[in-house]
């Protein structure tokens, strides 16, 4: 589809002859035209999207569609409509992140958990849930803290944390290589850790487990107000940056050499995708996948630059997580599937459909 | 005023002494130079001359380990790293650029300098964007996305990008790589008019008669700065074939243009 669009345009008359000097206006409008339009196409596409699953996501419940909303104000102003919302918000989140690791990482592949803030996340639920059954009076004091920071605190305190911590082992975002693989090795420590704290106090273990599967389902309008600051927050540093992440495109050395502050900018896009996943992470759990899918599905339509890519992977990121939670609710109805199970079976199946593409025949 | 007087004076680019050390290896050993605005200058030398670690070095990009390097008539530390993008450019050897996005976004990052990361993009960024795309021929797929087209294509693409930000000096690291016949030869007439428009000029080169046709010539061998003058100069074309180990000749040929200088492999 997308070399057939290509073709297209390079076989528009006056594309393929250079034409003589005066023409120049008319080359200057004409690329604007050509290469934002279908950006455009594509931000309003999705947000349709989002109001249209937006108003799916009010109406789904555990007895199937019901679209009286007036009949059951309640349910929907405080249980659906935070939930649909939050749902938006938090894949946006994901989006974004995961946009900017590519970016940052030069990789496609790269992930927003990349840097050991899932892991870090689950050490942050686990200790909290098990540091009761620690025992030891010396643990009081830090049982108290740790209960007031509740679940959610912990997990976004834990995120951050881990990144802090690759961060720290990689001294600094300035070789990129080394911040990734001391990612790794955070996750690696903090997986064995909260491992061994639930070797300790098993109780930990379903705690956790329900926590990290990936959940839409405990969001009230609290925790998306808290995503909806990260998101305000976050996403004008991100675009703010976005030159940078294109001048990276050209490599690291390329990109100093236009002038890139690149350990500044990579450690202020490092805590934008630490803040955006922590938060995410701590109020959704894990949900995988979303913030790896995001950024493809928004480069497979259109070509852009960082500026355009954050934006809309953003939005992809948040439609995606909305359909999942609305799928969530309705596939088992009455019961409820976990979204992180969803987007894992969907974003697999999609990177492979990729992959396929991808591989020449 | 005086430092008005003093950079209008300088040369363009200037390095005394430079040493670059890789473990033990010398890899640039002592090399001195001054690019001058309207010339540009042919590096050439074996592999592993150290042609590539002296241009990053010239570029700013690494510290040597002595000597300095003067841009407009000031130490390179003393310009921030946007001032410094503002009036050189650089452009690596085997462009690890890897992306999807389109070649004209590519050559836009070019004006980075220019605007800044945050500052509004001017109908003069945009103008010099398509003029540097129309002088290496990059329109006809400037849609097209960096990962969609060919080693040459995008090649040229980089070359637009290093050409857009219409710095005074030009650094390019094997910008003739990948290029065929008539590109390269493109290229060496957008740096011969680069030069003659004042900016100076400096770039590595393996095609040996392509680099004969430069102003000036700088063989570098083992770290060293071998010769520095015209192909007309006796002394650096015999320099030239001995750093090359004998292994070709360099004639003399007459055409309609002028005299021209080949190299002849010694086969």
């Amino acid at each position: 589809m997308r070399s057939a669009t290509a073709s297209r345009r390079a076989t528009e008359p006056g594309d393929a002859v250079i034409p003589p000097r005066g023409a120049t206006t008319a080359l200057r409008s004409r690329p604007a035209a050509t290469s934002r339009r279908p950006a455009w196409r594509l931000g309003c596409a999705l947000a349709a999207a989002a109001v249209l699953l937006g108003l799916c996501g009010l109406a789904a419940g555990s007895e199937g569609w019901s679209f009286d909303w007036a009949a059951e104000w309640d349910l929907v102003s405080s249980i659906r409509a935070p939930r649909t919302l939050g749902a938006l918000l938090a894949g946006a989140l994901l989006g974004l992140a995961g946009a900017v690791a590519q970016g940052l990482f030069r990789n496609p592949l790269a992930d927003p958990y990349l840097l050991g803030s899932a892991t870090g996340a689950g050490l942050g639920v686990v200790l909290v849930l098990s540091i009761g059954s620690l025992g030891g009076s010396a643990f009081h004091a830090a049982a108290d803290g740790l209960a007031q920071l509740g679940l959610v605190g912990a997990a976004f305190v834990g995120a951050l944390a881990g990144v802090c911590l690759a961060l720290v082992l990689a001294r600094g975002a300035a070789r990129p290589m080394v911040l990734l693989l001391a990612g790794v090795v955070v996750g690696i420590l903090m997986a064995a850790l909260s491992d061994l704290l639930m070797l300790i106090s098993p109780q930990a273990l379903r705690g956790r487990q329900v926590f990290l599967l990936g959940t839409t389902g405990f969001l009230g309008w609290g925790e998306t107000r808290v995503l909806a600051a990260t998101l305000v927050l976050a996403l004008p540093v991100a675009v703010g940056f976005a030159r940078a992440l294109d001048a990276l495109v050209l490599g690291e050395q390329s990109a100093a050499s236009l002038g890139v502050h690149l350990p500044l900018v990579r450690l202020l896009l490092v805590a934008v995708m630490a803040l955006c996943t922590g938060a995410a992470v701590a109020q959704t759990g894990l949900v995988s996948f979303v913030g790896l899918v995001a950024p493809h599905l928004v480069r497979r339509c259109v070509t852009v630059t960082h500026g355009a890519l954050l934006v809309l992977s953003a939005l992809a990121g948040g439609v995606l997580l909305q359909a999942a939670d609305v799928a969530a609710r309705v596939v088992v109805a009455p019961q409820e599937l976990p979204v992180g199970v969803l987007t894992a079976v969907f974003g697999g199946a999609y990177l492979l459909v990729l992959l396929r593409r991808r591989t020449p025949a | 005023m005086t430092s008005a007087c003093t950079t209008s004076v300088a040369p363009p680019l200037r390095a005394t002494d430079l040493v670059v050390l890789r473990g033990m290896r010398r890899v640039v050993d002592g090399v001195s130079l001054s690019l001058r605005r309207g010339e540009w200058a042919a590096v050439v030398g074996p592999n592993g001359a150290g042609k590539s670690t002296l241009l990053s070095v010239l570029a700013g990009l690494c510290r040597p380990h002595s000597g300095s390097v003067w841009l407009h008539g000031a130490p390179m530390q003393q310009w921030t790293p946007r001032q410094r993008a503002q009036r050189l450019a650089w452009l690596s050897q085997q462009g690890e650029a890897e992306g999807e996005i389109s070649v004209r976004d590519v050559v836009r990052i070019g004006r980075l300098p220019r605007h800044g990361l945050f500052g509004a993009i001017t109908a003069q960024d945009e103008a010099a964007v398509e003029a540097a795309l129309a002088e290496t021929e990059c329109i006809e797929y400037a849609d097209r996305r960096l990962n969609e087209i060919s080693g040459g294509e995008r090649q040229r693409a980089l070359i637009a990008r290093a050409l857009a930000g219409q710095s005074s000096v030009l650094l390019l690291d094997e910008p003739a790589a990948h290029l065929d016949a008539p590109h390269q030869r493109t290229l060496v007439r957008s740096l011969a008019a680069r030069a003659r428009a004042g900016a100076a000029v400096a770039v590595v080169m393996h095609d040996l008669t392509l680099a004969l046709a430069a102003d000036r010539l700088l063989v570098m061998s083992a770290g060293r700065l071998r010769a520095d003058g015209p192909a007309d100069d006796a002394v650096v074309r015999e320099t030239l074939i001995e750093t090359f180990g004998r292994a070709f000749s360099i004639e003399r040929v007459g055409s309609g243009i002028g005299p021209r200088w080949v190299v002849l492999p010694a086969l």
